[in-house]
């Protein structure tokens, strides 16, 4: 329950890191908006009393845009490593800022109120089943605006940009803007899963921004490959599933499965492990 | 008056301490392209090993001056063992790939390193305080510092100024810069690129492990060492540009006063300030304050 409803909001991140990647992008920081969703969703609920999980998704994605659309001037016209660097610098900023704020609990963080949907407070057993379905639906609907999107002339030129860009500025199309625009949808889906993360935990801290988190993210998003728009949520779900039996396995060598899972699907399957899924319909329309 | 005093004496150590930290990380970029994530662990390996080095030496009783050998020793034999197998086991395979594959390939292994740490050396704290404690500490401007601190900037101005000679002055020095300048030219010419590639990789890896093992004295050495210096040495060779030597003695520098300047006056600040002057300085100056044209690749 609690691994479908993470997987949910992993895969949101994932989703948007996944637009990146397809242009070629990786962000070492989607932690930021991650972070900032969650506490926007923990802040209206501690400052304003407000718990109703959409409103808490929404406010999420509200200040993750926000300040991805500001950020993104500046960090749409840089490329490769120094991108990574870049908003990997912006993360790190957010987590220094959490870590010494004495109102929002420093280094420990603060818990969050179970949540409520549309004021009807559920029962206690009830909490993790709305807040499952919840996830699901706002997961599986940006998930189909994704795919929309990735159907329009803007969503395509990701992998035009990744191939060569001076030809896709020549084409007519802004890079630019279009890299502007996907780091906005990125930020706000990592918003919409960092709000939805917190309320399935209950508690947020700023580790939530710190690099390691950003690094899981993008472990999920290799793994998944960047073939579908369910491809995130998949890695996501698998990336809970190889994380919880690691660590139940052997505590202290769960990071080197994950390592090492990562470094085998970079070497083995660069497409990720959806280009598994590719292939056997190809095969089968082959037999068919 | 005496405040600014210790806010640069302590600025000083830090940015000597940072500075053997980033060094190695600037000069792998330099020479092999890569952002090697697993310089935390290298850092950390360094750490460990000095740990239970000296623990050892002192256990059984050698003269505690030695130990600074120990801890030099110490590095050098974690990194002469481990850098290797990484760089001919794996690394070697992967150059053709693209930048950012490679720092998520060093990423994997930083990870794996971890666990292998956790491992060979468990999870509980080890101190190896008496190398630190030996010196005693000498007064500037009204505070005592310790003065096995001032090992640290012999340490980075030693590496510093013979990593430049060994890059300026020497035969394999101008091999080097030549494999830098255009690795397949260089290898039609005959030199050894990927030997040029190991060595260097062994020798980055080295530094970040000479930066561990004298730090180990000063601190408890935990689970998660690596997790904090690889964003810090980041910070310091981003700001001075990725693969420049003097770059990241600036970059040292910066961080190291601005850090120092705002523990003493505004300790709220602290890890935000760096970070924010990696971030001003990629805003105006992309690739950092040393940093050269580079043509567009069409």
């Amino acid at each position: 329950m609690f691994l479908v409803t993470m997987a949910c909001a992993n895969g949101l991140v994932a989703l948007g890191l996944m637009l990146l990647l397809r242009a070629g992008l990786v962000s070492f920081g989607q932690a930021l908006y991650f972070c900032l969703g969650a506490y926007a969703a923990g802040g209206i609920g501690r400052f304003f009393g407000v718990s109703d999980i959409f409103l808490q998704m929404l406010a999420g994605a509200l200040t993750a845009g926000f300040f991805a659309f500001v950020l993104g001037f500046l960090l749409a016209r840089y490329r490769g490593i120094f991108f990574g660097l870049l908003s990997l610098a912006l993360s790190m900023i957010l987590y220094g800022l959490l870590v010494k704020s004495q109102a929002l609990g420093s280094t420990d963080g603060f818990n969050i109120q179970p949540s409520t949907l549309f004021g009807i407070r559920p029962g206690p057993e009830w909490v993790r089943y709305s807040v499952l379905a919840s996830a699901a639906i706002v997961a599986l609907g940006l998930a189909l605006a994704v795919h929309r999107y990735l159907r329009t002339p803007l969503g395509q030129l990701g992998p035009a940009i990744k191939d060569n860009e001076i030809r896709v500025e020549y084409m007519g199309a802004s890079a630019r803007r279009a890299v502007h625009v996907k780091y906005v949808i990125a930020a706000v889906l990592a918003g919409v899963g960092g709000a939805l993360a917190a309320t399935t935990v209950g508690h947020i801290d700023p580790q939530m921004a710190f690099w390691t988190t950003s690094g899981e993210f993008i472990f999920i998003t290799i793994l998944a490959g960047i073939g579908s728009v369910v491809a995130p949520f998949a890695g996501a779900l698998l990336y809970g599933i190889i994380h919880t039996t690691a660590y139940d396995l052997s505590p202290n060598t769960w990071q080197m499965s994950l390592g090492l899972s990562l470094l085998l699907i970079i070497v083995f399957l660069p497409e990720g492990l959806w280009s598994l899924v590719r292939k056997m319909r190809m095969q089968n329309a082959r037999h068919s | 008056m005496n405040q600014l005093i210790s806010v640069g004496v302590d600025g000083v150590i830090y940015s000597a301490w940072l500075f053997t930290a980033a060094l190695g990380l600037t000069l792998v970029y330099g020479v092999m392209k890569i952002v090697n994530v697993t310089h935390g662990s290298f850092y950390a390996l360094g750490a460990y090993a000095a740990a239970s080095l000296t623990g050892a030496w002192l256990a059984a009783g050698y003269p505690p001056m030695l130990s600074y050998l120990v801890l030099l020793a110490a590095a050098l034999l974690v990194s002469v063992v481990v850098a290797p197998v990484i760089e001919r086991g794996i690394l070697r395979f992967m150059y053709a790939k693209d930048e950012v594959v490679i720092l998520l390939i060093t990423y994997a292994l930083f990870l794996v390193l971890e666990d292998v740490i956790k491992l060979v050396w468990g999870v509980n704290p080890y101190y190896i305080a008496q190398p630190y404690a030996l010196l005693g500490s000498f007064t500037v401007g009204g505070l005592a510092h310790p003065t096995y601190n001032l090992i640290l900037v012999v340490l980075a101005l030693v590496s510093g100024l013979g990593l430049t000679w060994l890059l300026r002055g020497t035969r394999v020095g101008k091999l080097l810069r030549a494999v830098i300048h255009d690795p397949e030219v260089s290898r039609a010419m005959g030199i050894n690129v990927n030997r040029y590639y190991l060595v260097t990789f062994t020798f980055g890896s080295m530094l970040a492990a000479l930066a561990g093992a004298f730090t180990a004295p000063t601190v408890s050495v935990v689970p998660g060492l690596g997790v904090e210096i690889i964003v810090l040495s980041f910070a310091v060779v981003v700001i001075g540009g990725l693969g420049s030597l003097p770059g990241a003695a600036l970059g040292a520098v910066i961080v190291g006063m601005v850090r120092s300047a705002s523990v003493h006056y505004w300790p709220e600040v602290e890890l935000f300030v760096i970070y924010f002057v990696m971030a001003m300085v990629l805003a105006f100056r992309p690739r950092g304050l040393f940093s050269l044209a580079e043509p567009r690749k069409i």
